[in-house]
């Protein structure tokens, strides 16, 4: 008898032992003499549980986690192979409550399937979006991305209909489709996943675009503190050649699409649209003014769609299942679902694909359950490090960008991080200050000079050195960053900066009222 | 733990020439020649600018820019250690001490023995598994002293 084991290839997986796990297994397994197909799927996300291992039953595939490499003996004994209960059996994976209580569009397949195996993503739904687009034609497939109300996923919520149907009106000899895999927030994670556990997913996503705009070529610019998602990306993408998915007639129609991936070389700033595509044209990644849009003169110059992973990889289930079923999710004008990314300082961390509308307190209290350590949740930072930090008081707001950004936050890319009670936030600030200096393109003065004005006046806060006085030259610091900047990195740091003193003062020494008195 | 080429002026041609054709080539380039030498040698700037129809000061500019491009060859081990928030949350800046006073160094610096270079990283997306590192390529999370400690042994080997 031959069964079929998933033991999980996400780099996450992995640095927690998978490796170990499947070497355990595999020796097990030879020494009982049992049959065994070993799949090596991407992650369900249930980050806490992982490794998390599974068995195909009749019943459906059973989970286990987390699973270390000395408890393989004990969990063939129990009878692993049938699905047998065992403490670490966590039942039918399907059926596990954390994953049932989402809704998966993006991650549908993302855990489940083989990344590797272009039949195994047909067999689960895939492909069904690129054969409607081939259907459709170019202009009703932009037309129907718009009406699904999609907005970019990578922080700035642009509608992504609006952008393809830019740079589809554009007439040029050559287009170009990119995507930003430079996924640097912490706390994000999304896009790894896909590109490691589901990268057809994006694949097929990249090439409606191309078909939709008339751009023949696309670029993905993974950071290189993916080497997994990199090396996982381009086996994929030689996949998708051999299976002509990519190609001269991609996916059998009549227009020509191709992928190449290229590596970043450490520089957060490069996850800003316009240095990314300065990076990918070989310069220093710095910040380009807008206008000219990347839409009319993108990449080399060319009109270029550029999109952030989970943009394009909503886009399949888009096209096939319909701008309407889509835009069905959310709340205001956030469409559709959000793949959030619950990390940091929490019991249940991981992958949490829901429709736009779920409270911050649901998220990190229900669904995240409280803190890993314990103790009580002080602050939340949502959106990365350009993200504000949300206290408790603030936790009936719901996840919309609109509901957000009048609490002075933002979603950006949808990463949520927890901190317990024992953080400092005035040290949070000085070091979203701080990210900023050593970040920074450096094209712009508010930026480049301003973030190190910043540590310098927030440690003077923090010495209680002329207090009232130094708070305001910060907060008058901060706007001139938020206004003065080119792009977002220096645009956005006064975000964790001014949440973190607005809600939290009592960590910046003395309040000047008090000081005022002594 | 990877062993890196000695600096050669031909080598250094051949790897420029294999990529000199892509669309914006400085980039895989610049990695290719690291990928060999450990670092992007001084001598190969002028070769790579020359071959991009660029000047050696814009070059020098695109290899400075960013973190990853070495100028000097790393330690045999090179151990990253997460600083960003959600793995500051977990207290991964305990742990960087922890492995300064260990290893004797500061951040960004290489071990006398030559054997560890010891920095940070923002960010390697194992955000719900933290703190996290990432030696000689390999990931490890959920990091805790002990772990820390295994990884400093076995770099330090």
């Amino acid at each position: 008898m031959s069964v079929r084991i998933y033991i999980p290839r996400d780099a996450a997986s992995v640095a927690v032992g998978a490796e170990e796990v499947l070497a355990a297994l595999t020796a097990s397994l030879k020494r009982r003499g049992v049959q065994a197909e070993i799949v090596r799927n991407g992650s369900r996300g249930l980050f806490w549980l992982e490794p998390m291992i599974e068995i195909e039953t009749k019943r459906g595939r059973v989970a286990y986690g987390p699973v270390t490499a000395q408890d393989v003996e004990g969990l063939l004994d129990a009878g692993f192979l049938d699905g047998a209960d065992h403490r670490l059996c966590l039942g039918v994976a399907d059926e596990i409550p954390w994953l049932k209580r989402q809704t998966r569009l993006t991650f549908a397949r993302c855990g489940v399937t083989d990344p590797l195996s272009l039949d195994d993503y047909r067999a689960h739904g895939g492909l069904k979006g690129i054969e409607k687009a081939i259907a459709l034609g170019p202009e009703a497939t932009v037309e129907e991305v718009f009406q699904s109300g999609l907005r970019g996923r990578g922080g700035a919520g642009f509608p992504t209909g609006i952008k393809w149907r830019t740079v589809a009106q554009t007439i040029a000899p050559q287009k170009y489709i990119v995507c930003n895999a430079d996924e640097g927030d912490s706390g994000t994670f999304a896009d790894r996943m896909i590109l490691e556990g589901d990268p057809f997913l994006l694949i097929e996503g990249m090439a409606i675009a191309g078909i939709a705009t008339g751009a023949t070529k696309g670029y993905v610019y993974i950071r290189s503190e993916y080497p997994h998602a990199i090396a996982a990306f381009d086996a994929a993408v030689k996949a998708a050649r051999r299976s002509r998915l990519l190609g001269s007639r991609a996916a059998g129609s009549e227009y020509p699409f191709d992928i190449e991936v290229r590596a970043g070389a450490g520089a957060y700033v490069c996850g800003e649209e316009t240095s990314l595509l300065e990076s990918i044209e070989g310069k220093r990644g710095e910040v380009r003014a807008k206008p000219p849009l990347p839409a009319h003169q993108g990449l080399f110059g060319k009109p270029t769609v550029i999109n952030n992973v989970l943009s394009f990889a909503a886009v399949p289930f888009i096209l096939s299942e319909g701008a309407k079923a889509y835009k069905d999710f959310g709340m205001g004008r956030s469409r559709g679902t959000m793949p959030i990314q619950l990390a940091g300082n929490i019991k249940h961390g991981g992958l949490f694909e829901t429709a736009f509308g779920v409270t911050l307190g649901e998220l990190v209290d229900d669904i995240g359950g409280g803190t890993m350590s314990g103790r009580p949740v002080r602050a939340v930072q949502v959106g990365g490090p350009l993200g504000a930090y949300f206290p408790r008081a603030l936790f009936d707001t719901p996840f919309d960008y609109e509901a957000f950004a009048a609490r002075d936050g933002l979603i950006g890319h949808g990463g949520v991080v927890v901190f317990d009670d024992s953080v400092n936030m005035a040290k949070q600030a000085r070091f979203a200050m701080e990210f900023c200096a050593i970040e920074s393109c450096g094209k712009c003065t508010p930026c480049r000079i301003g973030s190190t004005r910043g540590v310098e006046t927030i440690d003077r806060i923090v010495r209680g050195e002329n207090h009232a006085k130094n708070l305001e030259v910060l907060e008058d610091l901060c706007n001139t960053m938020k206004f003065g900047s080119l792009c977002a990195l220096g645009g956005f740091t006064p975000y964790p900066v001014m949440s973190a003193l607005t809600h939290f003062p009592e960590d910046f020494g003395a309040a000047p009222r008090l000081q005022a008195a002594e | 733990m990877k062993q890196y080429e000695a600096w050669s002026e031909t080598r250094a041609a051949e790897i420029i020439a294999e990529h000199q054709a892509v669309e914006g080539a400085a980039l895989p380039i610049l990695h290719a020649l690291q990928e060999t030498f450990g670092c992007v040698p001084e001598a190969a700037v002028p070769m790579v600018a020359q071959a991009l129809n660029l000047s050696r000061a814009e070059m020098h500019g695109v290899v400075t820019f960013y973190h990853d491009f070495r100028r000097e060859p790393a330690g045999k081990h090179v151990l990253k250690l997460c600083r960003a928030e959600a793995c500051q949350s977990c207290g991964c800046d305990d742990l960087v001490e922890h492995a300064e006073r260990k290893l004797g160094v500061k951040i960004g610096d290489t071990s006398a023995d030559g054997r560890v270079t010891l920095e940070a990283v923002y960010c390697l997306g194992l955000c719900a598994t933290a703190p996290s590192a990432i030696l000689d390529g390999r990931v490890v999370g959920r990091l805790d002293k002990a772990r820390l400690d295994a990884l400093l042994t076995e770099a330090q080997a």
